[in-house]
C-alpha cells in the first residue's frame, strides 16, 4: 500500500525503498483505468512509466529536481509538444501542440512526471464539466453530481487519487469551484504570476493557471516552480516572493475581513455553519476577524459575463478551419468554410458565449455593455483595494451551494452563471484565491472555503491555510 | 432592450455561426434572459469612472525588434486540415459571390 501525505514524504519513502516510482506511476495508471467511469482524463501518457525509471535513478543519485517524481495531470487547455491539445472541443479534435506551455515546461524541468491530460468544459467555458466533447465528468463523492468546472477533470484526478497534483485554469472560478465540489485545495494565483504562454486563450485579461492538491504544502511547492516572469508572456511578472514551502509554517497572525455581501441570503445554511466553525478556530488561533463590505459584489457576475464573452469572441475567432483544427467538408467557398467549420466544431455553450460577446462588442452596443462593464470592473477593483487597506485576507465561501445534480442547470445558462457569484471577483481584480476543503455537509458532499488576498500576497493565504490544516 | 430573432441571426452572421430555426428561437429566449440580467449594471452611476481594461494598468511592454526562432513551415502545417507542400489550401476565394 503506497501512502504519503505530501511530496517530501513521498521522496523520503522512495529513498527508503518503501516503493519505487515506477510502481507509483503504474498504480496511478491502474487507478485511472479502474475509475474510468469518472471520465477525468482525455488522454493518458504511457511514456510516464519510462520517465519514472529515469527520474528514480536521478533521485537515488541526488541529482533530481524539486518536483522529482511528482505525478501531475494537466488540464487539456495547456500545450505539451507533440501531445494532443483539444480543449475538450471537436474543433481541435486532432490537434497536436507544436510547443510546450511555460508552466508545464517548468514542471518537467523539475522532474515532475506528466501522466496525462484532464477533461474540462469546452474551452474552459462552464461550471459543471458537462460541456465537453469527451463527455461529462462525474463527481467522485456522488456520481449523480457534477464535479464543478471548468477544470472538473483536474479536480477529480486529485480527489479520486489518480495523480499527486494537477494543473487547472481559472478565468472566473474554474479552479476554486471544482476544488470546493471535490474536497481538495485549489489555488488561483495573482493574474500574471504564472505565464500564460501555451494556455489556449479564453479571456486574456482574466485567465490564470494554478494547482490542485490534497496537501497545502504541495500547492506551495508547485506555485514556487511555475510562477515568475516569462518573456513569452508580456503580462507575466517576476515573483518577488518565490519561496513558499519554506515559509508556509511561519506563525504569522492576520487581520481577516468577512465581507457581509458573501454571507447574505443565497448562501446554503449548512455551508454557512461549517464556515462559521472555521472562523471560530481562526479566532482561537489568535487572528483578528472583522466584518467588511464589498458593496459592488452583486454586479460582479454581470460584469464578468460581458467582459469575458467579449474577450472570448475575439480569441475564438481564430478557429476558422483554415490553418488548423476541424474543417467542415460541406463548403464550396471560403465563407462557408468558416461558418460551417465553426458551426459544426463548437459546442452550444461556446457558441452562446461567442454570440453574447459578439453582441456586446457590436456597433451601437459597445458603450452600453462593454464600456459600462469595464467601468464597473474599476468599481470592483476599488472595493477590494479599500478592503486590503485594512485587512490582510478576505475569507468567504467558495460556492453558495454544494455540487449540484448532473443536468440540473444545463438548460438554464443564467442559473449556471450565478453559481460563480463568490469566485468571479478575484479574476475581475486580478487577485489570488484559494479553496480550502473544510468538511462535508449532511449528504456527505464536500464544502469549500475561499481565502483571497491582495495581488502577489499568496504567501499569506498559504500560511493561513497551513495553520488550519 | 428586447432582442428579436432577426438580431440573433445578424449577430450569428457576424460571428460566422449558423443556427436552425429552433436554435434561433431558444437562443433568442436565453439571450433576452441574460441581457436583461446584465442590464443590472445600469443601476450604477459610472459617469465619473474610468474604464479598467486589465487587472494591471502597466505601461506598454517594449522589446528590441530582433528576429527569434519561430515555428518551422513543417510545424506550422502540421495540424492543417488541407495543405500543399508549403501552403495552407482553402476553397477558392476570387470570383466568389
Amino acid at each position: 500500500m503506497i501512502s504519503y501525505k505530501n511530496h517530501s514524504e513521498k521522496i523520503a519513502q522512495i529513498k527508503e525503498g518503501k516503493f519505487s516510482l515506477k510502481e507509483n506511476v503504474a498504480f496511478f495508471i491502474n487507478e485511472i483505468e479502474k475509475q474510468k467511469h469518472l471520465n477525468a482524463f482525455n488522454f493518458i501518457f504511457d511514456d510516464a512509466i519510462k520517465i519514472a525509471d529515469k527520474i528514480e535513478s536521478k533521485i537515488k543519485a541526488g541529482t533530481a529536481g524539486k518536483l522529482a517524481g511528482m505525478v501531475i495531470a494537466i488540464k487539456d487547455v495547456l500545450a505539451i509538444k507533440d501531445k494532443p491539445l483539444t480543449c475538450s472541443s471537436n474543433i481541435l479534435k486532432n490537434f497536436e501542440a507544436i510547443y510546450t506551455a511555460t508552466a508545464v515546461q517548468k514542471l518537467i524541468d523539475e522532474d515532475a512526471i506528466i501522466i496525462g491530460k484532464t477533461n474540462c468544459d469546452e474551452f474552459a467555458m462552464g461550471s459543471s464539466n458537462e460541456n465537453s466533447a469527451f463527455g461529462k465528468v462525474l463527481n467522485p463523492f456522488d456520481n449523480q453530481r457534477v464535479p464543478g468546472g471548468s477544470s472538473g477533470g483536474s479536480a477529480v484526478a486529485v480527489a479520486a487519487n489518480l495523480c499527486d497534483v494537477s494543473l487547472g485554469t481559472d478565468t472566473g472560478g474554474s479552479i476554486r469551484q471544482p476544488a470546493a465540489f471535490c474536497g481538495v485545495y485549489g489555488l488561483k494565483p495573482t493574474y500574471g504570476k504564472v505565464s500564460r504562454y501555451g494556455l489556449t486563450a479564453f479571456a486574456s485579461s482574466f485567465d490564470t493557471i494554478g494547482p490542485f492538491a490534497k496537501s497545502i504544502d504541495d500547492i506551495a511547492l508547485v506555485l514556487e516552480v511555475i510562477s515568475g516572469y516569462d518573456e513569452k508572456d508580456s503580462t507575466s511578472f517576476n515573483d518577488e516572493q518565490k519561496i513558499y514551502l519554506e515559509k508556509i509554517s511561519e506563525p504569522q497572525k492576520f487581520k481577516i475581513g468577512l465581507p457581509k455581501e458573501y454571507f447574505s441570503s443565497g448562501l446554503n445554511e449548512e455551508i454557512k455553519k461549517l464556515i462559521n466553525n472555521k472562523i471560530e478556530i481562526i479566532r482561537s488561533l489568535g487572528h483578528e476577524t472583522v466584518e467588511i463590505s464589498l458593496p459592488n459584489t452583486e454586479y460582479s457576475i454581470a460584469t464578468y459575463y460581458i467582459l469575458t464573452t467579449a474577450e472570448a469572441s475575439s480569441n475564438l475567432a481564430r478557429y476558422d478551419g483554415a490553418h488548423y483544427g476541424f474543417r467542415s467538408n460541406d463548403a464550396s467557398n471560403l465563407n462557408e468554410m468558416y461558418t460551417n467549420s465553426r458551426t459544426e466544431g463548437f459546442g452550444n455553450e461556446v457558441k452562446r458565449r461567442i454570440m453574447l460577446g459578439t453582441y456586446v462588442l457590436s456597433s451601437g452596443y459597445y458603450d452600453a455593455y462593454y464600456r459600462k462593464a469595464q467601468k464597473v470592473r474599476r468599481l470592483l477593483k476599488n472595493d477590494f483595494d479599500n478592503a486590503f487597506n485594512d485587512v490582510d485576507i478576505i475569507l468567504t465561501p467558495t460556492t453558495p451551494n454544494v455540487a449540484f445534480k448532473i443536468g440540473e442547470k444545463s438548460n438554464d445558462p443564467l442559473s449556471m452563471y450565478l453559481e460563480d457569484i463568490y469566485t468571479t471577483s478575484a479574476n475581475l481584480v486580478g487577485i489570488p484565491g484559494l479553496n480550502i476543503p473544510i468538511g462535508f455537509n449532511s449528504e456527505n458532499l464536500p464544502v469549500g472555503m475561499q481565502l483571497m488576498t491582495n495581488q502577489f500576497n499568496e504567501l499569506k493565504i498559504l500560511q493561513l491555510a497551513k495553520q488550519l490544516s | 432592450m428586447t432582442i428579436k430573432k432577426e438580431d440573433v441571426k445578424y449577430i450569428a452572421s457576424l460571428a460566422k455561426l449558423k443556427f436552425d430555426e429552433n436554435e434561433i428561437e431558444k437562443f433568442t429566449e436565453q439571450f433576452n434572459e441574460i441581457i436583461s440580467y446584465i442590464e443590472k449594471l445600469n443601476e450604477l452611476d459610472t459617469s465619473n469612472v474610468e474604464p479598467l481594461a486589465h487587472p494591471f494598468e502597466s505601461n506598454n511592454v517594449f522589446r528590441n525588434d530582433e528576429l527569434k526562432k519561430s515555428a518551422s513551415t513543417e510545424e506550422a502545417l502540421k495540424n492543417s486540415p488541407s495543405k500543399t507542400e508549403e501552403f495552407f489550401r482553402v476553397p477558392k476565394v476570387i470570383n466568389q459571390p
